[in-house]
């Protein structure tokens, strides 16, 4: 590589004698190349001493693309493709992708002849490579140089295309073929017929499995490229071949593209072809390929014609989605459970009651709780075409089944649930009959499940109203303070955290602060630290008066606790309250309320660390010119007002004069 | 090789370990592979050591040392670990070594222990920066406030040097001991069989594999049977085989199914009801499987006998070869102490003619399927001496009549076995691991007619 680095310097020597003839600046093009060989060396020197790094490899072949500028421009750009060919064949993978992506890149900056005397070389070169990985890179170099140049040049590229398709080793037909939809795009019309077809037909029956399985990918492309009366002989045969392939794997990546390939392919072959290949699909005997296309069961049916969708649905895919649902193998169930939904908007009221509703009915009594998770998660599809309320009877079963999991990942889910379904089943319905599973999950003995269930009360006071809050979830909330066991109080703190703000200032003030402040008597440590984090987490949307007469008072108590802990969470809660008080009530300033909250802060005494650089930006930024005098005043009280502060405060101070 | 069992080998290189007149457990080799070209050569051991050795090239002043291997680098591959969640220790020994098809200057080789399979990558440095900016030429900081001007490094030539750095690590993917690892020839997946399932990998990805045989029983006393040995098929990217316990091979085409718990072909030899006993089920497991280069046969050892298979005849063995047949009746004085379960290796040659395979008392064998002829031979320094010839030896079954040299079944010694063997993929060239020697051996026809 050292030699091919000389010649590399030539070339940019020899490049640059030639922009001379040309009138250009000589001192200002001899820097230029002096600065872009010394930039070319740096480059060459960080290869090599830490080639063995692929991260800092994967860098540098990003980098290197974005370095147009730094070797001089576009004129010298070609400078790059030395370092990036030789990273372009490292085993790393991600290194030589990323290098490919930067070749692509700047092969744009390159003017058509240097993209034919430098670039095109470069290809060439990696393309007749030894090693595979160069061979590999060359595949996607291909279609970025082919529009910009020559014919004769372009005769090259596709044989060299050509050769690389049949190549010894799988890795580089695999690369090939990955990249075959891409080089169909940038080729004319013709060689798309007479080139790639016959590429595409030999890639699709390799040897290999895993590159047949990309073909089906190009099939995509190249179906969208070609004339629809061409699509029959020259597409179909192919494509017919791989949706019945030996290998799961190939009918597998038919079915995950089968969207794709419906929209490429059309309306008509749709009809007479694809329709009866993905019944096949959903009948395949691997469940991986069925579940793949228990998946695309939605998304077919919507891209069906619409004269006769319905008709297609009823007859030849309905009867397959039935099997489905009884399928012995869970991830088919549960891949058709998350789609199957979907079908009612597609089918309409009459249907889905008749036909569909059953097959939901089923889903939800199934035994794996995926299934069921799935179908209560897509609820709102069907409540938009039947109503919720056809399906409530089994739903509430349904629910309370998977409330009660023995999994707690599975109540995790459902939990996660429920304020979409309290949306759709509405107040009273909930109120009825899943108001107590919420609050049974309150005292769930997995923290996970707690967590979530105070975060769904949140949710559900967010959907309701405050008020629906202090008459139903309130009082129980507040009557677990006096549970025995201390989870389940710090529980009732857990949950006024995340009420308060939803609740508003009364609720909280009235109802929630009195059984706070009560609970900072406890005899747990850990109900008392959590006591100081509620009275901060809920300071925000008490009231100022409340603050400084029960608040306060408390927090001082605790922050002589004789727990650590307790100590710790007392002290940041009045830091932490300074804090927001004063990232608050600052931006918005008004006099009064500063030096209210500079009283405030005074009031505290010389215990409490006050948070200096808020102060300083708070004087910094507020308009304090008339009002210096009263902050003075306030501040020669604060004994920990540190020279910091007050040396920004003097500077401030003179700023206003 | 065919004429080659009786052209007698000669002994081209020595035991590359110093001259110990002990031996340490952490020095027993435990694995032996040859790369695709046969350019080289590696060894694993039960202390977690890989030594690859080199093939020197041809030298027209030292007409002997063509072919002869020397030590390429040698490196640690795993350290002895601790599962502290099942409170078990993880020994570092190597159970296997497979190379990947050279894909750069570099090459790469996977190596596994117990549990843990890494990819390493070998290569070659003979260039090293000079004249950097922070730092003097012994790699001392400079002192910044003597540093005036920037330079750009360059680069000096320096003698060759050997780096092997560890790529990947494919880890906490077996609860059970790793037996076997082969890389699909579709170059891009690999898999690794323990003792209840097999497990698909792609070389690029380390946290997630795919289980593709799981053998398992719902309930652990329902057992019966363990897998022993799998390898993937040469050529063909969907097939593999693996061996059990219970002498049978199952071939599994992946194509049918993600999970190919059932097998497309089952290999089993009919038991012969007359020759049943206590030990027929230990002796009958399969200790080794290999297809042969052709990908039309597979070779397959058992304690007393190595078989070919032909891939399409699954009722029973094309060929069997009869290793040690005089120990039949030493059986329960083997199992007494443990040799029984012995897991000796077996290898095909180049052309898929010959089989060889190990025996105990520093003896192997080889069996030409042409001629039908075989031959015992002996790894050991007092037979022979380096480039010296080879003889064949005899082993006189009890009450048999001994003949000049032959040695009596009860004078062998069961601590020297031979469990690790490997054939060039082309030349007849063999590396065998006896103890904590490693002999190469080299074809003398062959290597005179080069």
């Amino acid at each position: 590589s050292s030699q091919q680095h000389q010649e590399a310097v030539h070339h940019c020597a020899s490049s640059r004698c030639g922009e001379d003839s040309h009138g250009k600046l000589y001192k200002n093009d001899t820097e230029t190349q002096l600065y872009s060989l010394k930039m070319y060396s740096i480059i060459h020197i960080f290869y090599n001493t830490i080639y063995d790094e692929d991260e800092v490899l994967l860098a540098l072949a990003e980098q290197l693309g974005n370095f147009t500028m730094l070797v001089g421009g576009p004129e010298y750009v070609h400078c790059l493709l030395p370092p990036l060919e030789s990273l372009a064949t490292v085993e790393e993978t991600v290194v030589r992708d990323k290098a490919v992506e930067s070749l692509r890149k700047i092969s744009q900056e390159h003017s058509p002849v240097d993209l034919e005397v430098h670039f095109e070389p470069l290809v060439k070169r990696l393309a007749s490579g030894d090693w595979f990985t160069s061979r590999t890179s060359a595949c996607g170099l291909f279609s970025v140089c082919y529009p910009r140049v020559s014919s004769t040049v372009k005769a090259e590229i596709r044989q060299h295309f050509r050769t690389l398709c049949s190549d010894d080793t799988p890795m580089v037909r695999r690369a090939a073929a990955s990249k075959l939809g891409e080089f169909a795009k940038v080729l004319e019309p013709e060689y798309v017929k007479s080139d790639i077809i016959s590429l595409f037909t030999a890639l699709a029956s390799d040897e290999q499995d895993s590159v047949r399985l990309l073909a089906v990918e190009a099939c995509v492309s190249i179906a969208t490229l070609l004339p629809q009366e061409d699509l029959e002989t020259l597409v179909m045969p192919t494509l017919r071949q791989a949706a019945e392939d030996k290998s799961w794997r190939v009918r597998y990546m038919v079915a995950d593209k089968f969207s794709e390939l419906q929209k490429a392919v059309g309306s008509e072959i749709t009809k007479n072809d694809l329709v009866p290949a993905f019944q096949n699909l959903l009948k395949d005997c691997e469940a991986e390929v069925r579940a793949a296309a228990a998946n695309k069961v939605k998304e077919f049916c919507e891209n069906l014609p619409e004269d006769n969708r319905e008709q297609i649905i009823m007859t030849h895919i309905l009867p397959c989605v039935k099997e489905l649902v009884s399928d012995t193998n869970q991830h088919v169930k549960s891949a058709l459970a998350s789609v199957i939904m979907g079908l009612s908007t597609i089918l309409g009221k009459d249907n889905t009651i008749e036909h569909l509703l059953p097959l939901f009915l089923a889903q939800l009594k199934d035994e794996c709780p995926e299934v069921r998770l799935n179908i209560i998660s897509n609820l709102d599809c069907v409540n938009e075409v039947i109503g919720i309320r056809q399906l409530s009877q089994s739903l509430l079963p349904a629910i309370v089944e998977l409330a009660e999991d023995a999994k707690w990942r599975v109540r995790l889910a459902i939990i996660e649930y429920m304020p979409l379904l309290a949306g759709q089943l509405g107040v009273e319905f909930f109120d009825e009959k899943l108001n107590t599973l919420c609050m049974a999950w309150l005292i769930d003995h997995v923290y996970a499940i707690r967590e979530a269930a105070t975060c769904n009360l949140m949710k559900l006071v967010e959907k309701f109203g405050a008020e629906w809050a202090q008459n139903t979830i309130v009082p129980k909330v507040l009557g677990m303070a006096n549970d025995p066991n201390y989870l389940h109080r710090m529980t009732t703190l857990f949950c006024i955290n995340a009420l308060s703000e939803a609740c508003g200032q009364e609720i909280t003030t009235k109802q929630m602060l009195p059984v706070v402040l009560k609970m900072s008597n406890d005899q747990v440590a850990n109900v008392r630290f959590n006591v100081a984090k509620s009275l901060q987490k809920i300071g925000p949307v008490l009231d100022s008066n409340a603050l400084q007469t029960e608040v306060k008072p408390v927090l001082e108590k605790l922050a002589t606790d004789s727990d650590m802990d307790v100590k710790y969470f007392a002290q940041e809660a009045i830091s932490g309250m300074f804090d927001f008080l004063l990232s608050t009530k600052l931006l918005n300033f008004n006099s009064l309320n500063f030096i209210f909250l500079l009283f405030f802060l005074c009031s505290f005494g010389p215990s409490i660390t006050i948070p200096n650089q808020r102060l300083q930006d708070g004087i910094c930024h507020g308009t304090l010119s008339n009002q210096t005098l009263k902050v003075i005043a306030c501040l020669s009280q604060l004994h920990t007002f540190t020279s910091s502060a007050a040396s920004s405060f003097v500077l401030c101070g003179k700023n206003t004069k | 090789m065919g004429e080659d069992t009786d052209a007698a080998p000669t002994l081209n290189h020595h035991g590359f370990l110093p001259d110990h007149n002990y031996v340490t457990d952490a020095d027993i080799i435990s694995t032996v592979e040859f790369n695709h070209t046969g350019e080289l050569l590696a060894t694993g051991d039960k202390g977690g050591r890989v030594v690859i050795f080199q093939r020197e090239p041809e030298s027209k002043t030292e007409p002997f040392s063509q072919g002869e291997y020397n030590v390429y680098s040698t490196f640690q591959s795993h350290e002895p670990e601790f599962d502290y969640l099942k409170s078990l220790e993880i020994e570092e020994k190597i159970n296997k070594i497979r190379w990947l098809p050279q894909q750069n200057a570099a090459h790469f080789l996977l190596s596994t222990n117990d549990k843990t399979i890494k990819l390493w990558k070998v290569s070659e440095r003979d260039k090293r920066p000079e004249g950097y900016n922070l730092k003097d030429e012994e790699g001392r900081i400079k002192d910044i406030s003597t540093v005036t001007s920037l330079q750009v490094p360059v680069l000096k030539p320096m003698d060759l040097m050997v780096e092997v750095t560890p790529r990947r690590v494919f880890a906490n993917a077996h609860t059970y001991h790793i037996n076997s690892i082969s890389v699909n020839s579709d170059y891009e997946t690999y898999m690794s069989a323990d003792d209840l399932r097999i497990n698909l990998w792609n070389l690029d990805i380390t946290d997630r594999s795919f289980n593709i045989v799981d053998i398992k029983p719902a309930n652990m006393e329902d057992l019966t049977e363990v897998i022993t040995a799998a390898e993937f098929h040469p050529h063909h990217c969907n097939l593999f085989v693996y061996s059990s316990s219970k002498g049978t091979l199952r071939l599994c085409d992946m194509r049918e199914a993600a999970l190919c718990d059932k097998h497309s072909k089952l290999f089993e030899e009919p038991e012969d009801p007359s020759a049943r006993s206590f030990f027929s089920e230990i002796i009958s497991s399969v200790s080794d499987v290999k297809f042969s280069h052709s990908g039309r046969y597979l070779l397959t050892r058992d304690y007393l006998t190595a078989k070919v298979w032909d891939l399409n005849m699954e009722s029973k063995p094309l060929e069997t070869y009869q290793v040690h047949d005089y120990l039949r009746s030493k059986l329960c004085s083997l199992y007494e102490n443990d040799c029984i379960f012995d897991k000796f290796e077996c290898a095909w040659n180049g052309a898929d003619s010959v089989i060889m395979t190990g025996a105990y008392n520093n003896f192997f064998r080889m069996f030409d399927r042409n001629t039908k002829r075989d031959v015992t031979l002996e790894a050991s320094r007092e037979s022979s001496k380096p480039r010296a010839v080879l003889k064949p030896r005899r082993v006189c079954a009890a009450g048999g009549k001994r003949r000049k040299d032959d040695i009596s079944v009860d004078s062998l010694d069961f601590t020297k076995k031979i469990l690790h063997t490997a054939w060039h993929p082309t030349e007849n060239i063999i590396a065998i691991a006896a103890t904590n020697n490693l002999y190469i051996f080299q074809d003398k026809l062959n290597s005179e007619m080069h």
